[in-house]
């Protein structure tokens, strides 16, 4: 456990030693705080309409703003994420600095680990930075809180599959740039599968539209924790890192 | 310390090292000798658990490389021929990082980064970002970083790569006075290097081990008789080098004269004798009672890299790299 502890604090130090994690924490704030700026506008348009016509209908800050904010928050997570995990084990690879680790009295699964934990706290970091804008809305007004925060779990959730899946995709070559490009349409396409399920019934349009990523965060965004979809991410995450392993182990016997 | 037998290493269309063996005794500096795609990296490599071998099997320091990797890796330092570096982090931090991953706790760790910094000289630019450091620097931090858990064994590949003459000298002075803690492999395809650094040689060529010895019998066992080199030059004109030739061969104890070359007016040659025949005085007093300049009278030791070319028996593809990285390391 020590040495997980040791690798995730050196990842995260070359998170922010770098401009990556500044640059990744300001274009999310803006482009949330845009979403938020947004979505709270028309919101407060139609209540606003709806008075004057003196039509009283059911406003909820819950169905109307945090919901629609939170899968853009997911939507937007699919961008960021390559750029979170492209570097994690290219970059050892390009710098010979696998070697150091492969060489050190410490278990890949240590390593893998480490660095899993390290991109998933940064993706915290995003999301927490996301939070700061909903204390408005508690502030103001008065939504249920249990929700936002399984909407947050959710998201979470979700990040961890995806970052588990770069750090795989990663380990699969030198270059950055081919591990963010490879992992994104990985990520894109994980985000679209599901538009299959909206016209087609055949079994293999549920299966595909069940792997979508989209499926499964749609109910917690509602509010509603469902076994199903958490065994969905669980299961990704657990792949991801399984096929990093895998990979890592087969580095050796190949290079 | 290190115990290698039978180590082989199969790729899908190759074998970059067959059947090698070989042992390493306790605080020795062994040159592992052999020209570029020799199989050296890759024995390293299985030797730090990096590799895992596709036959046969090599221990270090007791514990088998398959079996026990961690412990392995607890004992042994390593050296990759691009120093594992962090260009984001700052030497010292650097040197910490490394050092808590191979298992140092809070007081020792600070006190053997202060150690490694003042024997690697790397003290003053402990708190420089290293992609801001020279290529001699960055090879000192990476001897730091090998050495940092005082390992029993340093596997150092290539130490020397691409560093300018002092650095060079500086680097090897460096390793010489680790060998008293450390039994050291360096690798290299630098003759010269292994000459004036190790004791103990182990040279492989395409995979397969040619010879093990220290280096000064592998000299001696190349070389069958003495051997003398002759420059004779004359102030008043050219002299026929077949006269100078026939007048060395009649001195007393010369086995073979061999004409080598004409430097101008000056002729050279190899004269071989017997082994224990002191001809050098006989050879000096002949030239000059012929009325010729003797320009120089040398012993010409053979060099490890004659050796070398004698062992591996490939006459053309090493020897010129070989003498241009002996140029450049003079």
């Amino acid at each position: 456990m020590r040495n997980v502890w040791i690798i995730w604090r050196k990842e995260l130090r070359s998170y922010f030693v770098s401009p990556v994690a500044y640059l990744l924490l300001a274009m999310f704030a803006v482009i949330f705080g845009f979403f938020f700026w947004n979505i709270l506008g028309y919101f407060v348009f139609t209540s606003m309409e709806s008075q004057m016509r003196g039509e009283m209908f059911p406003m909820n800050l819950n169905e109307q703003v945090i919901r629609p904010l939170l899968s853009n928050v997911g939507v937007v997570g699919l961008f960021f994420i390559p750029m979170i995990t492209m570097r994690l084990f290219a970059e050892e690879k390009r710098m010979g600095t696998i070697e150091l680790l492969a060489t050190s009295p410490i278990r890949d699964g240590e390593i893998i680990l480490g660095k899993w934990l390290a991109a998933l706290t940064l993706y915290s970091g995003l999301l927490l930075l996301t939070a700061l804008n909903f204390v408005f809305l508690f502030r103001y007004g008065n939504p249920d809180w249990k929700p936002l925060a399984i909407g947050y779990l959710g998201l979470f959730l979700q990040a961890g599959a995806l970052l588990a899946i770069g750090m795989f995709i990663s380990t699969l070559t030198k270059n950055q740039i081919i591990a963010g490009a490879t992992t994104f349409g990985v990520c894109l396409l994980l985000w679209v599968l599901e538009w299959v399920g909206g016209y087609e019934t055949a079994t293999w349009a549920t299966v595909l539209s069940y792997m979508s990523v989209v499926t499964h965060i749609g109910s917690f965004s509602k509010g509603l924790l469902d076994s199903k979809d958490v065994v969905y991410y669980v299961t990704l995450i657990f792949l991801g890192i399984f096929f990093t392993a895998r990979s890592l182990e087969s580095l050796r016997w190949r290079s | 310390m290190i115990t290698v037998k039978e180590l082989t290493k199969r790729y899908a269309h190759n074998t970059a090292v067959d059947h090698i063996s070989f042992d390493i005794e306790k605080g020795q500096i062994v040159g592992f000798l052999g020209p570029n795609g020799a199989g050296k990296t890759t024995t390293m490599r299985m030797l730090t658990c990096f590799l895992p071998p596709t036959a046969g099997s090599a221990t270090v320091a007791g514990f088998d490389v398959l079996e026990e990797p961690m412990e392995v890796k607890k004992r042994i330092g390593y050296l990759p021929e691009t120093p594992p570096l962090y260009p984001e982090m700052r030497t010292g931090e650097y040197l910490q990082f490394v050092g808590s991953l191979k298992g140092l706790r809070k007081p020792e760790l600070a006190k053997r980064v202060d150690y490694v910094c003042e024997r690697c000289a790397v003290a003053d630019v402990r708190d420089k970002l290293i992609s801001k450091l020279s290529k001699g620097y960055r090879q000192r931090v990476g001897l730091a970083q090998a050495i940092i858990h005082n390992p029993d064994v340093l596997i150092l590949d290539e130490p020397t790569a691409g560093l300018d003459p002092k650095q060079i000298n500086e680097t090897r002075d460096l390793i010489k006075s680790l060998a008293g803690d450390h039994t050291i492999i360096l690798s290299t395809h630098i003759l010269p290097e292994v000459e004036q650094t190790c004791e103990q040689v182990i040279i492989i060529n395409k995979g397969k081990l040619i010879a093990t010895d220290s280096v000064n019998n592998l000299q001696s066992r190349a070389r069958g008789a003495e051997s003398v080199l002759v420059e004779v030059g004359s102030r008043n004109g050219d002299i026929d080098s077949a006269a100078i030739q026939t007048r060395l061969e009649k001195v007393s104890g010369v086995s073979k004269v061999v004409f080598k070359e004409k430097r101008q007016a000056r002729n050279v040659f190899e004269v071989e004798s017997g082994r224990g025949r002191l001809v050098r005085g006989d050879l000096a007093r002949a030239v000059v009672e012929a009325g010729w300049d003797l320009n120089e009278l040398r012993p010409s030791a053979m060099s490890l890299e004659e050796v070398f070319l004698q062992l591996t028996g490939q006459p053309d593809a090493a020897p010129k790299e070989q003498l241009a990285a002996k140029g450049a390391s003079k």
